[in-house]
């Protein structure tokens, strides 16, 4: 035989031979066959055996929060087992706390179903539901994010304005599972047959470049939700949010829902928004003209590198500095202060700091971060 | 094909052990040697592993280097397929445990696939192919080889636990800096050996 082709047939030969007989061996040995998972005492699902807990409980239509898709990266699918499964796993001690891991939390995602389980969900997980909707439009906000309106089939989404709902990602191109990303909802509460979502292009993101490159009007897409306790406290104290990219998502809800509403009249907010240059910043005019007409409401828009056919005049520097600057000189503590941040876990770790220098307590600070 | 190398069973494997231990002698392996070592009972799931892996291993690579390596003349080929088969046996040794012993799977399940890429496991295969082992040889030098890298994670474990009890090392030498110096003076420690039991 040709010695160009021996080494080649050789090298995929081995690879097909081993590929079988693994895939031999998951059909004999994960099998557990059926199996019983009791929540709360209450309900008991019938499931088979063999796959990890949050999968198991996701076919039976319990939906567990898991922004990461079940990959152990993200630590929100934490669940109470009361059944003893072992040891908590190396992969699930940097999520859960001493106090967690004494009550038997654990991560549903790297809990494998092996034998009949008694665990414990929150109630309000089984509100959590499944929707079907289409695609109601795309649009580019800036050259990497895009806002898609999801026109809900059927069924009406209750939420919180701040939450956040799973986006299911089919399989698409060299992508062979269906994976789930978490987005906030930029959508109002009041409009219960529309979810709104702000996705920003990640290089080489599973669900980000699905929804830039693959999704089309008109397309059906599934969302799972709603979640997240990231919300509007009802305090008199002044709000302090920070955003930046995609994180205007929850800022834009609450926003909206506020003004809408009339909800929470004795807070004053400050929404500051950072961006590097122009072209980066979006949705600049709908802010100032909902800061025009709404008194209590100011909008601080900040660019970090403006460039000079920006022709900027609004604030520059980090939002960092920015916000340090207007908690020490312009805004109002009277009625305490509550800060609010979305955006990536390294802009919302400086502006936890920035806040606790100027005097606010880490326990008033609630943020979204991207996980 | 050329004869296998005139060594006994028992010196092969102390010899595998101590006087060419892979970790100390031929620094192969250092990166999980070096992060893992912080704590004895991780420690000791991971030794457990890669002698298992090690030894499995080098029994199939032997068998596959004989049978389809030799006879296709592809030897240029034989580091790509060691790869796979490597990471093929990590995968169902993963599954066998995972469904037989619970226990033992919740105490190495995340190291086995950590293992795949654990240049101990090529290296000592290498060395069997470079070597001429026989099968026996071969079994026999893997798990030795494991053992050794066992050996040597838990006693970097145990001077390891004593060090951080330590407050004489200096802030800039804490974690990574003083366990590189004290796989110095093991790796010295286990010169000593060499030269008592000759195998190559």
């Amino acid at each position: 035989m040709n010695p160009i082709l021996t080494g080649p047939l050789a090298v995929a030969g081995i690879s097909t031979i081993l590929a079988l007989i693994i895939s031999i061996l998951d059909k004999l040995l994960n099998n557990y066959g059926q199996l019983d998972i009791t929540i709360n005492g209450k309900k008991t699902l019938n499931v088979r055996g063999g796959s990890p807990l949050l999968g198991t409980l996701a076919a039976e239509g319990i939906f567990v929060p898991s922004a990461c898709g079940g990959r152990g990266s993200c630590g929100a699918c934490k669940c109470k087992v009361l059944t003893d499964v072992g040891p908590h796993l190396p992969t699930e001690t940097p999520y859960l706390s001493p106090d967690e891991i004494a009550r038997n939390v654990r991560l549903a995602c790297q809990v494998k179903v092996r034998k009949n389980l008694e665990i414990e969900l929150p109630e309000e997980l089984f509100s959590v539901k499944k929707f079907t909707s289409r695609v109601e439009s795309i649009k580019d906000l800036t050259y990497d994010i895009k806002e898609v309106l999801l026109a809900l089939e059927g069924q009406e989404i209750e939420f919180q304005a701040g939450q956040y709902v799973q986006l299911v990602v089919p399989p698409y191109g060299d992508i062979a599972e269906s994976v789930q990303r978490a987005y906030s909802m930029s959508s109002r509460p009041s409009d219960k047959k529309r979810v709104e979502l702000l996705v920003r292009l990640v290089p080489g993101g599973i669900a980000t470049t699905w929804v830039h490159k693959f999704l089309k009007q008109g397309q059906q897409v599934e969302v799972v939700g709603a979640f997240g306790e990231f919300h509007i406290h009802d305090t008199p104290a002044a709000m302090i949010c920070v955003a930046g990219g995609s994180g205007m998502a929850p800022f834009k809800s609450m926003l909206y829902h506020m003004n809408e509403t009339g909800a929470f009249p004795e807070k004053e907010i400050w929404y500051f928004f950072g961006a590097r240059s122009l072209r980066d910043m979006f949705y600049l005019d709908e802010m100032r003209e909902l800061s025009a007409r709404w008194p209590r409401f100011h909008f601080v828009a900040a660019l970090s590198e403006p460039k000079p056919e920006d022709n900027w005049t609004g604030e520059t520097g980090l939002i960092t500095d920015v916000l340090d600057r207007y908690l020490q000189s312009k805004v109002d503590a009277g009625k305490g202060l509550e800060g609010y941040l979305c955006g990536s876990p390294g802009m919302i770790n400086a502006c936890i700091n920035v806040m606790k220098k100027n005097g606010m307590g880490e326990d008033k600070i609630y943020f979204d971060k991207f996980a | 094909m050329a004869n296998a190398p005139n060594v006994g069973l028992i010196p092969l494997f102390l010899a595998s052990i101590l006087t060419s231990n892979i970790l100390l002698s031929n620094f192969l392996g250092t990166c999980s040697f070096i992060s893992i070592s912080k704590d004895f009972k991780s420690s000791m799931g991971l030794g457990v592993a890669v002698t298992m892996v090690i030894g499995l291993c080098s029994a199939v690579c032997w068998a596959v280097l004989r049978y389809i390596i030799e006879p296709l003349g592809i030897v240029y080929l034989s580091f790509i397929i060691f790869i796979i088969v490597i990471a093929g046996v990590v995968q169902m040794l993963e599954m066998i445990i995972d469904r037989f012993s619970p226990s033992l799977y919740m105490a190495l399940g995340i190291f086995l696939p950590l293992i795949t890429v654990n240049c101990a496991v090529l290296g000592v295969i290498l060395f069997m192919q470079i070597r001429n082992y026989n099968f026996l040889q071969s079994v026999v030098f893997g798990f030795g080889s494991g053992a050794g890298w066992w050996l040597a994670i838990m006693l970097l474990a145990s001077i390891r636990t004593k060090l951080d009890a330590n407050s004489a090392v200096p802030a800039g030498l804490k974690g990574t800096g003083i366990t590189m110096i004290t796989i110095g003076f093991m790796a010295m420690a286990f010169i000593g050996f060499s030269g008592m039991i000759a195998v190559q």
